[in-house]
């Protein structure tokens, strides 16, 4: 939050940059005024959004609106409560903080997202163009099924003649139309030399209208208008929702992304400026706030404080930090504010030689086939090799009748419609996958929830994953009334975690501070005061005189008194157990692996029941892991958060981290958890099964419908009135079934 | 067999209008957020139109 109004202001002023670049006149480059914004009709410049986490009622939506429309600078203001954003046009002198702080007032959480980020959701092109393909087709299926019906119920001689003529007047532009997508896609796949799913659908469509034109010519029976344009219809409505799935769940992860927007203090000649992280170069010198993330690797030159490295290492003792030491990008600063000489920035930071390693592991991992995919190389061929057959057989058998042989080749080519292939697989994982995301578990990538079906061996990461990385104090009932307020009054001066675990502790016990005098914190050792003429430190062991420990722990030391040690632990994620448990009771092999010492590792792994676990894990040696178990035929699910994961996660079968982790891990995973809960986890496996089974029940399902209809087809039995029973029946039995998901 | 010639063509012409409904409607972004409008009906503020 303390990034944000910063962030805000450079956005604006880089929107109002990229208005000057957009316009080449130079005078406008000299006063770019606000009226010539609006004259322009360039409102670019000045749209901001805002995500809007908590709104979801009629009042969120009016009250948001009312509020931002109030506000002086402000067009206009739309809340969008799907995506829960809301789109502002304001004049280029609006700034984005204090938008979300006036939200803030009226009691909505809001913040910034970089539209650059959000493009490619907001202009919802693909989508539109399939709903309108989709609505064209099927405005010509219910007019053809029409005619076609008075055809099947017996019109005749010229009546039959103009109602075929009539349906190809409709057909023939409408399949042109709506079969583009097929069209091209199984054009792709030939130019690289790929029979791809579309072929057939393609050969289908050409094929059933061309026969059905020339039979039309030749007072025919059979037409298959109504086939042609049924089947890009189901088609198309599979396209769409597969379209959907992936479109919903990358502008979630783009959402995210948009939320960090990386910079930094860069201090030349004594002032402070915002910069980029981008744009850091060595030799820079840098300001890092308490609380901040250090943004490139630098050594410190002025200023002392402690650093947590648990998103690099998975320590969770935090490390001690002066003049000299050399810090890692991706560590947090605790206590002091630190100034750094930039070493190593952008591609050789270390930040960068971990997304190196994670380059490395994907290119390693075979990419992965779906079960559609599998099924579309065995179908394709197949289909084709019926179709032909048939035709050469009948040429034989008529003693060379093209016109029939070529009925019956269309007539088997249209039966086989793959509409399992592509409409029952995207409306599993449709149904699969928006199960999953009320659950909290965003899908980032399409073939995950196939891989995540696959799973049997879990490895979880420790600090910030299974724990939330945050310190609880140990034993704190044991601790005598006074000292726990004593060291609560010293503990007040810091924001570091383990004071605030300190008071969370007394909070806890109803234990009110006492007063102190000359309260101070010396950033990177502790806190110090004085109660009366007892002088009080709190803090790292040498500095306060007591024997150093191996636990996370902290020491007091009143006066002269031998100093008190307080022994911290890493507090457990919500429904870590349950996961854990839920996945053992699954038959599921639990590992964990951590970078943590030893004595953490154990006693959480006791607690938890899992019995195989690593420690003091280096990034390499967890994706070596990793690696192991996939080479062992296992397939892994990695479950983790940090830097030091995010090899692992990208070398594994599959990888889910939480919403809390760091870009690169993120980006690395293919589910990322949304909520705090660990148990969607556990869950997640059991849906993924079912939606596969599914998918196979499906596969099932439509290959008894061919079973069936395929042999009546080849022996020139088959009427368009059968094959469009068997088309739409199998859709709508296969659509049905993928709503059976629990 | 004369009813033809009307029926047809009126089965077309509102097919096609339903048609044209749809594309407009497409077009004029009126699927963007179908949730937020699902509740903006409860909302007494007038709205004719989507804003951009």
């Amino acid at each position: 939050m303390t990034a944000a109004p910063l962030a805000s202001v450079a956005s604006s002023a880089e929107a109002a940059e990229d208005h000057l670049q957009a316009s080449a006149c130079p005078a406008c480059l000299a006063a770019p005024s606000a009226e010539e914004l609006a004259k322009s009709g360039d409102i670019k410049g000045a749209r901001i959004m805002l995500s809007l986490p908590t709104a979801h009622c009629a009042v969120c939506i009016t009250d948001v609106e009312r509020e931002m429309e109030a506000y002086p600078g402000v067009r206009s203001a739309r809340v969008n409560l799907t995506l829960k954003r809301v789109s502002i046009d304001a004049e280029a002198n609006v700034a984005a903080d204090a938008l979300v702080e006036a939200l803030g007032k009226i009691g909505y959480e809001a913040y910034e997202l970089d539209p650059g980020m959000l493009s490619a959701t907001e202009t919802d092109k693909r989508g539109r163009d399939l709903l309108m393909r989709i609505g064209v087709a099927g405005f010509a299926m219910m007019n053809i099924m029409l005619l076609s019906i008075a055809v099947w119920s017996g019109a005749e001689a010229a009546t039959r003649d103009m109602f075929h003529w009539i349906s190809a007047a409709i057909a023939l532009p409408t399949v042109v139309f709506v079969g583009q997508p097929f069209f091209s896609s199984a054009w792709g796949g030939l130019k690289h030399g790929r029979v791809n799913m579309d072929v057939p659908i393609s050969l289908a469509l050409i094929l059933a209208s061309s026969i059905s034109i020339f039979e039309t010519m030749h007072h025919g029976h059979h037409a298959y208008f109504d086939a042609a344009v049924m089947l890009s219809f189901f088609l198309l409505v599979g396209r769409y929702l597969d379209y959907r799935t992936r479109a919903v769940a990358r502008s979630a992860a783009e959402e995210l992304a948009a939320l960090e927007v990386p910079r930094a203090n860069l201090l030349r000649d004594g002032v402070e400026m915002i910069v980029a992280v981008a744009d850091l170069k060595p030799g820079d010198l840098i300001r890092v706030r308490p609380g901040g993330r250090i943004p490139a690797d630098g050594e410190v030159t002025e200023g002392t404080s402690e650093t947590d490295r648990s998103l690099l290492t998975g320590e969770t003792l935090p490390v001690y930090v002066g003049p000299g030491t050399m810090l890692s990008a991706g560590e947090v600063n605790l206590t002091g504010p630190l100034t750094l000489r930039v070493t190593a920035a952008g591609k050789d930071s270390s930040l960068h030689r971990m997304a190196d390693l994670v380059a490395m592991a994907e290119s390693a991992k075979t990419r992965y086939t779906t079960l559609a995919e599998r099924a579309a190389r065995f179908y394709s061929p197949m289909v084709h090799a019926l179709s032909f057959s048939a035709f050469g057989y009948w040429m034989y058998a008529t003693g060379g009748d093209v016109r029939f042989a070529v009925n019956i080749s269309a007539a088997v080519l249209i039966i086989t419609c793959p509409c399992a292939l592509g409409l029952a697989v995207p409306a599993v994982i449709t149904a699969a996958s928006g199960k999953l995301f009320r659950k909290g578990l965003l899908i980032k990538d399409g073939t995950a929830l196939e891989r995540l079906a696959e799973v049997d061996t879990v490895v979880f990461d420790k600090t910030g994953t299974l724990t939330m990385g945050t310190p609880v104090l140990e034993e704190s009932d044991t601790i005598d009334e006074e000292t726990l307020s004593v060291a609560a009054a010293l503990a007040v001066a810091s924001s570091h975690p383990l004071a605030k675990a300190i008071l969370a502790a007394a909070e806890a016990r109803e234990i009110r501070p006492v007063t102190l005098d000359d309260l101070r914190e010396v950033p990177g050792f502790g806190i110090e005061g004085r109660l009366g003429r007892l002088s009080l430190r709190l803090g790292r062991a040498d500095w306060v005189g007591a024997e150093p420990c191996a636990a996370t722990a902290t020491h007091l030391r009143l006066g002269e008194a031998p100093p008190v040690t307080f022994r911290f632990s890493d507090h457990l994620r919500t429904g870590a157990a349950e996961a854990v448990a839920l996945l053992t009771a699954q038959g599921k092999r639990v590992l964990m692996v951590s970078g943590d010492v030893e004595t953490a590792v154990s006693a959480l792994a006791g607690k938890l029941g899992i019995t195989e676990w690593y420690s003091g894990a280096l990034p390499a040696e967890k994706a070596a892991l990793i690696a192991d178990l996939m080479g062992q035929g296992k397939r892994v699910l990695m479950v983790g958060d940090g830097l030091n994961d995010t090899a692992a996660l990208a070398a594994a079968h599959v990888s889910i981290s939480p919403a809390s982790a760091l870009d690169a891990a993120r980006t690395a995973s293919d589910i990322v958890l949304l909520g705090a809960d660990l148990a969607p986890v556990g869950d997640a496996l059991r849906i993924a099964g079912q939606a596969r089974r599914r998918i196979k029940e499906n596969f099932a399902i439509s290959a008894g419908y061919n079973v069936v209809a395929v042999p009546l087809a080849l022996v020139g039995l088959a009427t368009p009135l059968a094959a469009a029973l068997a088309m739409s029946t199998s859709s709508i039995t296969v659509s049905l079934n993928s709503m059976r998901l629990k | 067999m004369s009813i033809l010639s009307y029926l047809i063509p009126i089965s077309l012409f509102l097919g096609g209008f339903g048609l044209v409904a749809f594309l407009w409607a497409l077009k004029e972004r009126q699927y963007d957020d179908p949730k937020g409008d699902a509740e903006r009906i409860l909302s007494g503020k007038y709205d004719d139109r989507p804003k951009r």
